[in-house]
């Protein structure tokens, strides 16, 4: 990653960012007003979530939905919305945090 | 082997272009540069390129795939003229920016309007802060000459700018002169193959290109920028010399003629300066001491250089051949001012615009020009910083 | 074999489009590009034209794509991937590179699309690139804050459409620019939505498989611009599909096919009523504006049913 203080001889030339993807060290959970909850016993890992994630934060093992990717999550609660049985909610950042 | 043939300047770009054998080429016709897209559309016809030719529809789309091309890992050119150069304007920047090594011929031909379709500089001194080298021709032989050689500094890998040639339009696309054609091999040879820098269509290694670059790093991108301006003053000399021993032919940042000893200097860019020499010869023989420069490179620069060839002239007279309106005259005349003042060179300066949308300059009026800086010279007084010469009142 | 359009293994690819992008919470956007570039089982190369998309994926030295891309201006998405795909038959033509079978695909808003970009795209399109055109279209420009576009509808406000006391809102209608794309004779044109996600892969899958440039048109909602909750996002979309405002099809060489077909064609109020850009048309004096939305709705419907072969 290009330090924030490097000088143009440092970078490279032209603009060019050559470490693909590395927004991934950039955290957009903090973003988050509210926080999405998912309950397992309800959930049945139809992968809805996954695909209608905006910002690649549903967290998938094994082909089972494990849970939610907080450092990114911008809590739109897009997830809560579309899931066909309603396993998810959206509960207050405070909250969550509390608890 | 060489060979010599008559070749108006458009002809021996398009041949430049055979040889150099471009991977990507896209390009837009328009007068006066059609005659190269036409006769390059034709090698391409006939297989004679590996080139994949992109008509384009429009000359902004010409300059946005030559920098997709480019990006992509390849050797890409193109030609315009005025108006198109104009249309890409916004793409112009944005390939230098990228550092994607495009040579591109430009044809000069003055913008509209009134639309004309006949020759000045406003095309390519428009652009002349877009971060782009810039050639300027006198005929067909330079034409050629530059094209190859900005393949190869603009490919230098302490340089990656993009190159413009110019030459001017019709005077130099159309007059036929007779021009040395070098060996295929020969020419494939001094522009070496093409060495990608993060291809794009390196699928392995990922690249971002042209990201959103705020404050806090667009400036350094700049600064970048300047570097490879700086490095190509040297690698355009380098470049040259190369040339030079495998084809003979001289260049450098500019060309004098019976400079040395000359207390008046004229410097015109381009195809004007053949009829400026015959002027100095018939003024020489009358016993005037009297010389001409004909810059050749433009971007970068040569400051320094122009003013130890210019210090010790009593007067220098600076035909520009397009305008910078409300402002202190032709850009050739306000660069050299600058480099004058820098560089602390005595000489007095004056401007001349000239020629405008393909008027005519005669050898009269050039001479009308030496005889003007006689004046300054003797009585030591500037009546009138920039003349436009031979508009009528 | 193409990887089964099934989430329990489209879930294991490598994501292209990484977290970690600026988008607003909500945008369709990345839903969109995730799932068009999931879809995609070949190494891709991306142009991106200015917009949303761009600005928020790539903040320098961040980028939130782990696949080429390029973007150089706001309406040369359709050019410059015209270059890059050039350069790559160019240098495959000539042995210098492997061909590896990439797929090209250019990505920009309604606004680099339908208006300033038009040309290039006809270009692109007209010469026959191998390449894969999408307008992800939020019918306004949201980049600068929701002004109005060739794509935003009748009657919608935004910035530069506001809601006045003499104008309520955009007095014109959209351009109906995928069947302008169609008109080029392409081997594959479609329209397409998010919540629709598998109908949207196929499409993928067959544009990126033609041999030539294609097009597809999607959907996208905004909703700061189209004032809407941020979970509604995919609901939205849906409800422009149920009304027949953003009709599902295709146009393969030539030949025009619905793939999808409401069960029961809802009334356009239930598209509008959702989104606060619209909320004006809902007072007495604005009402014959819904009317107008509806007739064109259905006009184009019935236009579509037609090209499609389909009963009324």
């Amino acid at each position: 990653m290009v330090n924030p203080n490097a000088g143009w001889k440092e970078i490279p030339w032209g603009g060019k960012i050559v470490e693909a993807g590395n927004a991934r060290e950039y955290e957009t959970g903090s973003w988050r007003a509210q926080q999405p909850v998912v309950d397992q016993e309800t959930c049945i890992n139809c992968l809805e979530c996954w695909v209608f994630c905006p910002d690649v934060s549903i967290d998938v093992k094994d082909g089972e939905m494990v849970g939610f990717h907080l450092r990114f999550c911008k809590g739109c609660g897009i997830c809560a919305s579309i899931c066909p049985v309603e396993a998810i909610t959206m509960v207050a950042e405070a909250e969550a945090e509390g608890s | 082997m060489s060979r010599f043939e008559a070749m108006d300047g458009n002809a021996a770009t398009a041949e430049a272009m055979r040889q150099i054998n471009p991977d990507v080429v896209p390009a837009y016709p328009i007068t006066p540069q059609t005659s190269t897209v036409q006769t390059f559309s034709q090698f391409v016809a006939d297989g004679e390129v590996d080139t994949e030719f992109i008509r384009v529809e429009s000359e902004h789309s010409a300059m946005a795939a030559c920098i997709g091309a480019s990006a992509a890992g390849g050797r890409v050119m193109t030609a315009t003229s005025a108006n198109g150069l104009a249309l890409m304007w916004e793409m112009v920047y944005i390939a230098a920016s990228n550092r994607t090594p495009i040579v591109m011929t430009v044809v000069n031909r003055a913008l509209s309007g009134p639309i004309n379709i006949h020759c000045d500089h406003s095309d390519s001194m428009g652009a002349r802060d877009a971060g782009w080298i810039q050639l300027f021709g006198e005929n067909p032989q330079e034409g050629y000459d530059n094209c190859i050689q900005a393949v190869r500094i603009a490919e230098h890998e302490d340089v990656l700018l993009p190159v413009m040639s110019m030459y001017d339009g019709f005077i130099t696309s159309h007059g036929l002169e007779r021009v040395q054609i070098e060996d295929d091999g020969a020419i494939k040879d001094f522009v070496g193959p093409f060495t990608a820098h993060e291809a794009l269509l390196d699928v392995d290694h990922p690249v971002t290109y042209g990201p959103l670059d705020f404050y806090d790093f667009y400036m350094e991108h700049k600064r970048q920028q300047v570097e490879g301006m700086k490095h190509a003053r040297r690698v355009i000399l380098e470049v040259a010399a190369d040339f030079e021993k495998r084809f003979g032919r001289h260049y450098g940042f500019f060309d004098g003629y019976r400079l040395d000893d000359a207390e008046l200097a004229l410097v015109v860019l381009s195809s004007t300066a053949g009829t400026a020499r015959s002027v100095v010869d018939d003024l020489r023989s009358q016993g005037l001491k009297v010389g001409l420069l004909k810059p050749r490179v433009f971007r970068p620069f040569p400051a320094e250089e122009l003013a130890d060839a210019l210090r010790d002239k009593a007067v220098v007279g600076v035909m520009d051949r397009s305008d910078s309106f409300g402002a202190l005259g032709g850009p050739l005349f306000m660069e050299l001012s600058a480099a004058f003042k820098i560089h602390d060179v005595p000489a007095k300066t004056v401007d001349y615009v000239f020629g405008l949308g393909g008027r005519d300059t005669t050898p009269d009026q050039i001479e009308s020009v030496f005889r003007d800086l006689a004046g300054i010279a003797e009585t030591g007084k500037i009546q009138q910083p920039v003349t436009y010469l031979g508009v009528r009142e | 074999m193409a990887t089964a359009l099934k989430l329990k293994e489209l879930y294991k690819k490598e994501d292209r489009l990484t977290p970690g992008h600026r988008l607003c919470a909500g945008c369709a956007a990345p839903i969109i590009v995730r799932q068009i570039l999931t879809a995609i089982d070949e190494p891709v190369v991306l142009a991106n034209a200015t917009g949303c998309l761009e600005v928020s994926t790539t903040i320098y030295p961040y980028t939130a794509w782990d696949v080429p891309w390029i973007h150089t201006a706001f309406e040369t998405a359709a050019s410059t991937i015209s270059g890059v795909e050039t350069m790559y038959r160019s240098l495959v033509k000539q042995g210098k590179i492997e061909d590896r079978g990439i797929k090209f695909v250019a990505f920009g808003g309604d606004g680099g699309t339908y208006d300033i970009g038009i040309q290039a795209l006809s270009g692109m399109m007209e010469r026959g690139h191998k390449a894969l055109y999408v307008c992800y279209n939020n019918e306004a420009y949201m980049n600068t804050g929701i002004q109005r576009s060739g794509a935003t509808p009748l009657g919608a406000w935004t910035t530069t459409s506001p809601v006045g006391r003499v104008i309520p809102g955009k007095p014109r209608p959209r351009k109906d620019l995928t069947a302008i794309a169609a008109a080029h004779d392409i081997p594959y044109a479609a329209q397409a939505a998010p919540h629709k996600w598998r109908d949207l892969m196929k499409k993928v899958r067959k544009a990126v498989a033609a041999n030539g440039a294609s097009f597809m048109n999607v959907l996208s909602s905004c909703n700061r611009g189209w004032r809407h909750e941020t979970d509604q996002t995919i609901e939205v979309t849906r409800l422009a599909v149920e009304t027949c405002y953003w009709p599902l099809y295709e146009v393969e060489d030539g030949e025009w096919k619905l793939t999808y077909r409401p069960k029961e064609k809802l009334p356009i109020e239930e598209f509008l009523k959702p989104q606060g850009r619209f909320r004006h048309l809902f007072s007495e004096e604005n009402k014959h504006i819904i009317g107008q939305l509806q007739t064109g709705v259905d006009r184009k419907w019935r236009k579509l049913l037609e090209r499609c072969g389909e009963e009324e």
